[in-house]
């Protein structure tokens, strides 16, 4: 087997799920300027209320198809993430939108250590398993690469995602508003723009977003855990930054990008180094990538480089 | 009067926009040398190139024999050439004599440990800063407001409190890119009368501004820019007489 | 006598009470709360030393660093090395502390010099991944050659030692027998009084003015004539001086450490800590340490509390308190933005108001 081609893979289905965690992170801080720290947490929420879904269809209705199990966990963690999405938001960052900077980068700690405790106290701290045998199970030669169907299904689904997504912004009113309220919320605002309303839609857009990408991540590994989103999340988060925090595109390269470096990376690092250092490195891959590229281009890939005016 | 400030085909661009191409002058010694041109002409671009927050993409800039060009902002400030923003640019939370001691920190040089063990050294370079910083406010007016957060401070106050910020780096060349902007009549005549009063003694000064009035009374050269480039430069007489400065101006209020 | 003296006077009598007081606590804390409560005052005064240097970085320059904590490692790590048997080192402790300081400060500049250029957020998330980055080389150095021991971590650390008079064992002074964590508690107080008073002669200086500006307009700071590369190195480097030193002070209390007391959530409570209290505020940022090093411990107690009102224990305490903790957080921010006590621009801008 091509330990490239697979690698490559994998690095894209794993970036997958870091683009669409990470347009939620640069959907908000586009508007608001904001680092929704909780929004890891969130992507953790729609797996674990995927799963108890799955779960309990699972028990009650064991014959039902597997896919429309899963169908329908996905169902359910998509409205309660954009709820939670939109709670988050109401609660912790609109109360502080003119307050000092930090401010709100405390509240979003807070809640993200809340949903993480909530989540233990619910669920327990032991590893989830996803009923993987609900999926098909295929398996397929690609460039001498193998690749499942649920792999096929996470890519699909993702490009079709985000296809979506930039129609939604690039066409919609929603989406001028959105990106009205972007570059100037007070003018936006005189134009006639509820900017609360915009704001509320873009946290709910990006919840949902998580949600989906929450349940593509535990089917993919085939677990589940109430930590699992603070390293996702910060992942994502560079991934976006890495693209250029603000801009969809960016969000998307960034992810995939840092998806398939990572798994490159993991395959490669003891190659790279002799030996010396194993792929339990993976980690920091992310990392290592975000500031070379920041320290080279302070603006992330796609960021405009804008002169900071005097 | 010899040459203060010698500028040399100085261009800078942004993606597109060509905001300064090849502009050249000299400032002398001891005048009020005056910078206009309508909105957008690329004045606070060339005050910015000048004193290093823009890298200016060619020329050359010399300052008393000393070459600025693509120094780093610090370096020409304590060459002595201090500036003040169009938009004021003030430390916010600070207080007004604060922002004038930060003023002065390439006038004096406590480091960390100087401050840690209280140096004698230290601590009369920290009075006599603190003085000159009470100083230099009455010059500018605004005496009173010491212990004011620069952000509590009236607009006019604001814009002497930036000019007493600049001198306090008692440079050669101060810069000032529209400081009547936003004051009333009483106020400008203060702040012209400052002006002439720091000629007197020495200073040379650099002037943006849109009050034609004051410039032309105040100013004893100008140059006109206008789509970046020089269009015209002279005494105030000369330049309101220059027909290209009255198409710029679509013969407004120039000629009148 | 003038009224000054006796204000001055007064001032004397305050700061002796105060550290008659402080001095007590240990007995006190010990008497009320029992002795696991004295290993806590005795935390809560190394984050008071995190907290103030993560301060200078953030509350004073206004670089937002979300790696504090690889300094903290970094020191902790000097002293794990230089004072146990895994190399089989053991040198004084005025050898180490400063080594680990040093060690800690070359890494602040090191660290910070790629950063220079970045803004805001943009800095957080970098300064985020050297945090991740150097916990992630600390748990994987073990192989192929064994520096750090990996996951397991360093044990058997030397306590601190003062010419012969070991912090590590109960000791007889003036006829009290006191415990290890309560000698180690007037050691901590000491370094503690001694950063608070670096902190304040910066604070009121022409470096201390240079970093508030910078924060306040990097631009601007530079066109009056501040060296902002510098300036900014400076802050850095003081800042991880001082992480240095609370984690070599920290792995000798401990008498162990492992990758894991250095993550990134640790790095999240120190800037929490500083928010909450008020940043750029020295007492603030000393209350906010307390805090949020106290408020987790204290939750601890709500198995009593459960079994009290509800005759029998629901949630494990020591699963509810991190729940309670982050309501906490985002409760008290809800309710002060600015921090517990603001600095001392806020109050004097919240004492203009009102005249
Ligand atoms: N940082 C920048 N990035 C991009 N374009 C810029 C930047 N700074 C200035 N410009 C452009 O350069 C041109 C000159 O601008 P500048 O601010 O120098 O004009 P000005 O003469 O000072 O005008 P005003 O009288 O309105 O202050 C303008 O077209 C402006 O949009
Ligand atoms: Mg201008």
């Amino acid at each position: 087997m091509d330990i490239f081609a697979q690698q490559l893979v994998n690095g894209l289905v794993l970036g997958s799920v870091y683009a669409l965690v990470a347009l939620g992170y640069t959907l908000v801080y586009g508007i608001l300027e904001l680092i929704n720290f909780a929004h890891g947490e969130t992507t953790m929420m729609g797996s674990m209320i995927a799963l108890a879904v799955i779960g309990a269809l699972f028990g009650v209705a064991p014959d039902l198809p597997g896919i429309l199990i899963v169908l329908a966990g996905l169902l359910v963690a998509i409205p309660a993430c954009m709820l939670l999405g939109y709670s988050i938001e109401r609660v912790a960052y609109r109360p502080l939108r003119h307050a000092p900077r930090l401010a709100p980068l405390i509240t979003a700690i807070g809640m993200s250590i809340v949903l993480q405790n909530v989540a233990m106290l619910i669920w327990g701290k032991q590893y989830i398993a996803f009923p993987t045998t609900l999926l098909p199970q295929g398996r397929h030669d690609v460039f001498g690469a193998s690749i499942t169907d649920v792999q096929i299904a996470i890519l699909v689904l993702t490009v079709t995602i985000m296809a979506g997504l930039v129609t939604l912004v690039n066409r919609t009113r929603l989406g001028r508003a959105m990106r009205a309220t972007a570059q100037a919320p007070a003018v936006a605002q005189l134009m006639g723009v509820n900017v609360n309303r915009v704001i509320s839609a873009t946290f709910v857009i990006g919840a949902a977003l998580a949600a989906i990408a929450g349940v593509m991540v535990s089917a993919n590994y085939g677990q589940a855990h109430y930590y699992m989103g603070f390293l996702l999340g910060l992942k994502a988060f560079s991934a976006a930054v890495l693209g250029g925090i603000g801009n969809l595109a960016g969000a998307m390269l960034g992810g995939l990008l840092l998806g398939v470096i990572e798994a490159l990376g993991a395959g490669y690092i003891g190659d790279l180094t002799g030996g010396f250092l194993g792929s339990n490195y993976q980690d920091i891959f992310a990392f290592l990538v975000l500031i070379l590229v920041l320290t080279l281009k302070p603006s992330g890939l796609l960021g405009s480089r804008s002169v900071e005016r005097a | 009067m010899s040459d203060l400030l010698q500028v040399t085909t100085v261009s800078k661009h942004f993606g597109g926009i060509k905001a300064l191409t090849d502009v050249s002058f000299t400032v002398r010694k001891g005048e009020i040398f005056g910078v206009i041109g309508p909105n957008g002409a690329g004045k606070t671009t060339l005050f910015n190139a000048l004193t290093g927050l823009y890298q200016p993409d060619t020329g050359a800039i010399d300052l008393a024999g000393v070459s600025l060009y693509r120094r780093k902002p610090h370096e020409i400030l304590k060459a002595g050439f201090a500036r003040t923003f169009q938009n004021i640019r003030l430390f916010h939370n600070m207080t007004a004599q604060e922002n004038v001691m930060v003023g002065r920190h390439t006038r004096t040089t406590s480091g960390v440990l100087a401050a840690l063990l209280h140096t004698q050294h230290n601590r009369r370079e920290e009075r006599d800063c603190a003085a000159f910083a009470q100083q230099l406010l009455d010059r500018v007016g605004i005496g009173q407001h010491t212990h004011t957060l620069a952000k509590n401070l009236s607009y006019g106050d604001q814009r002497r409190l930036e000019i007493a910020r600049a001198l306090a780096s008692e440079p050669k060349l101060l810069a000032l890119d529209e400081p009547a902007a936003g004051m009333n009549p009483n106020e400008k005549n203060a702040l012209r009368d400052l002006m002439v009063s720091l000629r007197e003694e020495g200073l040379t000064l650099m002037l943006i501004e849109h009050d034609v009035k004051l410039v032309m009374g105040i100013c004893d050269r100008l140059v006109v820019l206008d789509y970046g480039e020089k269009i015209a430069e002279g005494t105030p007489d000369i330049v309101r007489h220059d027909p290209k400065v009255i198409a710029a101006y679509l013969g407004g209020e120039v000629a009148a | 006598m003038n009224v000054l003296e006796i204000l001055r006077g007064k001032a004397w009598l305050t700061a002796g009470l105060l550290l008659v007081g402080l001095i007590l606590l240990p007995f006190l804390v010990e008497a009320s709360l029992g002795k696991s409560w004295l290993r806590i005052i005795d935390f809560a005064l190394l984050y008071i030393m995190l907290a103030l240097g993560l301060n200078i970085v953030v509350g004073y320059a206004g670089l937002l660093d979300l790696g504090y904590v690889a300094f903290y490692a970094v020191g902790a790590y000097c002293w794990a090395l230089l004072a146990s048997p895994h190399f089989g080192l053991n040198l004084p402790f005025w050898v180490i502390l400063p080594v680990g300081a040093a060690v800690a400060a070359l890494f602040g500049v090191l660290l910070g010099t790629p950063t220079l250029r970045l803004r805001g957020d943009y800095l957080a998330i970098v300064t985020l991944g050297f945090g991740e980055i150097i916990r992630i080389f600390i748990n994987n150095l073990n192989a192929p050659v064994n520096i750090t021991n990996g996951p397991q971590g360093i044990t058997s650390i030397e306590p601190i030692s003062i010419g012969g008079f070991s912090l590590g064992k109960t000791q007889e002074v003036l006829g009290l027998t006191l415990s290890s964590p309560h000698l180690y508690y007037y050691l901590f107080l000491l370094c503690v009084a001694l950063v608070v008073f670096v902190c304040m002669r910066l604070e009121n200086s022409r470096i201390g003015r240079a970093w508030v500006a910078i924060r306040e307009d990097e631009m601007a700071a530079a066109a009056a004539g501040i060296n902002t590369r510098n300036i900014k190195l400076l802050a850095f480097a003081m800042g991880a001086t001082f992480g240095g030193l609370s984690g070599g002070l920290f792995a000798s209390f401990q008498g162990f450490v492992s990758p894991e007391s250095f993550n990134l959530m640790e790095s999240i409570m120190i800037l929490s800590m500083i928010v909450l209290g008020g940043m750029g505020n020295i007492v603030g940022v000393i209350v906010g340490a307390i805090l949020v090093t106290v408020i987790p411990e204290a939750l601890r107690y709500t198995g009593d509390l459960q079994q009290a009102v509800f005759g029998k224990v629901f949630v494990d305490p020591a699963d509810l308190r991190m729940l309670l903790f982050g309501m906490a957080l985002v409760l008290m921010m809800l309710l002060r933005p600015s921090g517990l006590l603001p600095s001392k621009q806020r109050r004097q801008e919240l004492a203009e108001d009102a005249a």
